[in-house]
């Protein structure tokens, strides 16, 4: 349930999400965006700010187990719902994923990991073996300006055949 | 060797597979933080009549608005031409004029928009022909009196910010004695980097008066350097300024020096005490960091019938902004390399670098090299076919080698150009014609050689700290960079290789200029080389200090000792074992129960004490500005759709002399990476100005930078490995290199599948479809731009009213 207030920013409220599994209550205004409120509010500092706008897939999250980017979604609107970010994968330990980008050393500067690594995610819950054009599919929301995608299609492919 | 040539996991990559990697963004500065948003000017040229703040200043949690008044400074790496807010004169669209600082980002945002500045609009300077003729509007008036570095050569009263001239021979006689002689003209718009992360910055200037910087940035130390310089009237010195640089998210060149920083800097001084952070938008990144500087190029080559190179003039005159604080240096670093790997005994180069009214030029992966090799290896290519010798031997006739005396009259470093033309030439091909199942696409193959040198000062120096913990792992400071290239993992070999500590066992600290010690800039693909020498002489220093004391505790003489699985050894007595854990700190017990040694701390420095940047301006003869070049060669094959012009890569291959590869696999992924970040110059990435100077595309829907569903099908790196003497363990950089031959390649490509010689980038699939329809794009291209002339390319007169 929202509960209301006004204060001198204007109007606040209360929303609850499940984030990384734990169920968190936090203040939102109605115009804050999802991202700053995980990166301010809530300090997982792991979605990245990136452009903005939607193009750059630094700020992906799992909305419901679904990559959204957090910097196009309202705080407000996630009330009632799951958030996952990179910081709640690794709770029990690398996925096979994970330990796959580090086999390949899939990534350099690593900016765009956190997004990368929740598109795959997504991709390899809902299909465990994924074809070569599938993963390039999956990630093609992510920008990587360094590694050219290669290393990180062939995690993904690898992690797929460990299923 | 154990640890050189092996290809371990990246010892940064858990904290980056995790989310744990901490960038300046992710770092909390608690509830004291403050925001700032910059006032922008809308006009790329005007004078700033007034500026009225009051409005702003009224606006609840506004704590501070600031302008040029505040800070009448100016600034810059080698000429001190930028500033922090500009008083007079604005020079580019979005040049930062004030700036707000307020409580949360919203308030600062909104108050931004209350900042009222009346400007009086000028001519602005968005032709290179009008910028170089005798009707000058000046960018800078005021050229003659800023400070530079000694190597560049302004000319006050004219829009010419540098030019670098470079003389060897006798052109004239030399294109006399050809039977050949071709020329022409070849267009490269600007560029930006597109790091994933935006440049941010947070400064505290404590009430002690010291002033901290977390920076995401390439060159800490450089960043402290240019501050204290521009800061020094306010009573700041290099001690009081300290950079601390986390995870960098990316900076091909975007993030090396100091740009929008100095406007975060001057914030923090004007809220004593409180944190302020600049975190810039994707479109502020696209107009008022650096953008990689647009280039029109005149090449004139002179060939025997053998293919024998004669001579080579090649004029370039660079779109450079309106700062060149920074890109006047790429001007120079092509003036003085502007042949290509070649042998040719006349050359006559001129690189002008001209002052516009678009944003500011600077570093950009590549250094001017990308740019100039586009048109030189077009060219090269061209002139093959005439003489009706094929590309690649005509390539292999005339490549550099070993011991030949450079434009500038140095000599030549080794280095294996014939081997990575044959290699590349091999990988792709080279001479076997493919055909498409499909008759509406035809396949053509590139090819394309390239060299770069580091385009550094020639004192650029690097250092290491390394010290060693109790259970034997070791820590390396330094204050090299990891953006992103591996620079920690090769660092970590390379101490590794020395003191046999494996490479899990070793940390490599990110910069902080209090306490790792000094590195000049990240850039220039030259860490690998300087950094490494660096880390290399410190680990030494440990061995050295640890065979001593083993000597004196043992009585064991210390030449006899060796190092082995991180335990001391000898060769004169098999049984003697002694484990580095047991005593790097604690140091070796005696009988008598004193301790001898103690905690086992390392020290290198590396600077190449024989370059030299003075030299004849009117010829570059006489120094030895490079260090040294790395060289390589690259190939393509590409499928060209004849309807709509699309182009897909097949492949795409590239072989680049690493001297001796540290770490392969790292090699192989500045290879991949940095071949797409070319293709993407030639394919994709098409920048626009509007006729007043305004970035049309400042954002990713618009630029468009490639996604994983734009790679080559296949993209294969070959590794040369001809030692450079004075590398660690013989090696040199190349993370640079990888980028440089894409736009030939594919320009080369294209000509091979359709005969379509295209030269202006980008070579888009419009641009290659109405080439097919007989329409020349630069009669259709409209009056968006991408760089400073508007024009049709071929109609460009190299001519300055400028007497040099």
């Amino acid at each position: 349930m929202k509960s209301k207030s006004t204060t001198s920013r204007g109007i606040r409220a209360a929303i609850t999400l499940k984030l990384n599994g734990e169920t968190r209550r936090v203040d939102v205004e109605p115009n804050d965006i999802l991202l700053d409120v995980l990166r301010e509010s809530l300090g997982l500092k792991s979605p990245k700010i990136g452009c903005e706008q939607g193009d750059c897939g630094a700020c992906t999250v799992l909305l419901d187990g679904k990559s959204v980017r957090a910097c196009l979604i309202l705080a407000i609107e996630v009330d009632g719902h799951e958030i996952a970010t990179l910081e709640g994968l690794t709770a029990d330990g690398l996925t096979d994923l994970q330990k796959a980008l580090l086999e390949h050393n899939s990534f350099q500067c690593g900016f765009c990991a956190p997004g990368v690594v929740l598109s795959a995610t997504e991709l390899l819950n809902n299909h465990p073996t994924p074809t070569e054009e599938e993963a390039k599919e999956a990630v093609s929301g992510n920008l990587c300006r360094c590694t050219g995608y290669k290393p990180i299609i062939e995690a993904i492919l690898a992690a797929g055949r460990k299923r | 060797m154990n640890s050189i040539g092996k290809s371990p996991q990246r010892i940064d990559l858990l904290e980056k597979v995790t989310g744990a990697a901490t960038y300046v963004d992710d770092i909390d500065f608690g509830a004291r933080l403050l925001h700032a948003e910059v006032v922008e000017s809308p006009h790329a040229h005007a004078l700033i009549k007034s500026i009225d703040t009051s409005a702003a200043e009224k606006v609840p949690g506004v704590v501070r608005v600031i302008t040029g008044k505040d800070f009448p400074y100016r600034f810059g790496l080698y000429m001190q031409d930028r500033f922090i807010f500009p008083t007079d004169r604005v020079r580019f669209v979005g040049e930062q004029v004030a700036a707000v600082v307020a409580r949360d980002a919203k308030t600062a945002k909104r108050a931004a928009k209350l900042v009222k500045v009346v400007y009086k609009e000028l001519e602005p300077v968005l032709d290179l022909t009008k910028a170089l003729s005798d009707e000058l509007v000046l960018v800078h008036p005021d050229l003659g009196n800023y400070t530079r570095c000694p190597w560049f050569f302004p000319q006050a009263g004219t829009n010419i910010a540098h030019w670098r001239k470079t003389r060897k021979g006798d052109v004239e006689k030399a294109f006399k004695e050809a039977d050949l002689v071709f020329e022409d003209t070849y267009t490269v718009p600007r560029y930006s980097h597109c790091a994933i992360e935006p440049h941010v910055i947070v400064g505290l200037y404590d009430l002690t008066g010291r002033l901290t910087l977390w920076s995401a940035s390439q060159s800490p130390y450089t960043q402290r350097n240019v501050m204290a310089q521009a800061l020094a009237p306010l009573g700041l010195s290099h001690k009081d300024i300290r950079v601390v640089t986390p995870y960098v998210g990316g900076g091909f060149g975007g993030k090396a020096g100091v740009s929008m920083e100095i406007i975060c800097a001057a914030l923090a001084i004007m809220v004593k005490g409180q944190p302020v952070k600049v975190r810039w938008s994707r479109a502020q990144e696209f107009y008022n960091t650096y953008q990689r500087q647009g280039v029109i190029a005149r090449i004139k080559l002179g060939v025997k019938k053998d293919g024998t190179i004669t001579g080579i003039e090649h004029t370039l005159h660079w779109d450079a902004g309106g700062y060149v604080e920074y890109g006047a240096n790429v001007v120079n670093a092509v003036g003085l390399s502007a042949t290509g790997p070649y042998r040719i005994p006349n050359v006559k180069i001129d690189s002008v670098c001209v002052y516009t009214n678009l944003p500011p030029s600077g570093p950009y992966r590549g250094f001017g090299y990308s740019e100039f090799h586009f048109g030189l290896e077009s060219h090269m290519t061209r002139v093959a076919q005439k003489l009706g010798i094929d590309a690649v031997e005509f390539r292999k006739k005339n490549a550099i080698r070993e011991g030949d005396t450079l434009a500038y009259g140095a000599k030549m470093n080794p280095c294996g150009m014939q081997e990575a033309i044959d290699r590349a030439a091999k990988e792709i091909g080279w001479g076997k014609k493919e055909v498409s199942k499909d008759p509406n696409k035809a396949i053509g193959k590139g090819f394309a050689c390239f060299w770069k040198a580091p385009a550094m000062p020639p004192n650029a120096a690097s250092c290491a700290f390394t010290k060693f913990n109790e259970d034997g792992s070791l820590n390396i400071t330094i204050s090299g960079m990891e953006i992103g290239q591996g620079l920690f993992t090769v660092m970590a070999q390379v101490a590794s290789e020395i003191l046999t500590v494996p490479v899990e066992k070793i940390r490599v600290e990110l910069p902080d200029t209090d306490r790792n010690p000094y590195e000049w800039q990240t850039v220039g693909s030259h860490v690998t080389w300087g950094c490494g020498n660096a880390v290399k002489a410190a680990a030494e220093e440990m061995r050295g200090k640890i065979f001593e004391i083993v000597e004196r505790a043992h009585g064991i003489r210390r030449d006899s000792l060796y190092l082995e699985n991180e335990t001391v050894k000898c060769r004169d007595r098999a049984d003697f074992e002694l484990p580095l854990r047991d005593f790097v700190i604690n140091g070796i017990q005696t009988k008598h129960g004193n301790f001898l040694g103690g905690p086992i701390l390392g020290s290198g420095m590396f600077m190449p004490e024989f370059t030299s940047a003075l030299s004849d301006p009117e010829t570059s003869q006489g120094g030895h500005p490079n260090v040294h070049y790395t060289v390589g060669a690259a190939a393509a094959t590409v499928e060209v759709d004849k309807q709509t012009g699309k182009m897909r890569v097949l492949k795409a291959t590239l072989a680049v002399d690493a001297g001796k590869a540290i770490n392969p696999e790292l090699i192989n992924s500045q290879i991949v990476g940095g071949v797409l970040q070319g293709l993407a110059t030639v394919l994709y990435e098409d920048i626009r100005f509007d006729h007043k100077g305004k970035l049309l595309n400042a954002n990713f829907t618009d630029y468009k930078i490639p996604t994983s569903l734009d790679m080559p099908v296949e993209t294969v790196p070959i590794i040369i490995e001809t030692p450079q003497p004075d590398g660690p363990f013989g090696a040199r950089g190349v993370a640079e290199h990888t980028m440089i031959p894409a736009a030939p390649i594919i320009a080369n490509a294209i000509d091979d599948a359709l005969g379509l010689r295209m030269k202006t980038l980008p070579i888009t699939g419009e641009k290659v479809a109405l080439a097919l329809n007989g329409i020349d794009y630069e009669n259709v291209k409209g009056s968006t731009m991408g760089f400073c002339y508007v024009g049709h390319a071929d109609a460009y007169k190299f001519k300055t009213s400028a007497k040099r």
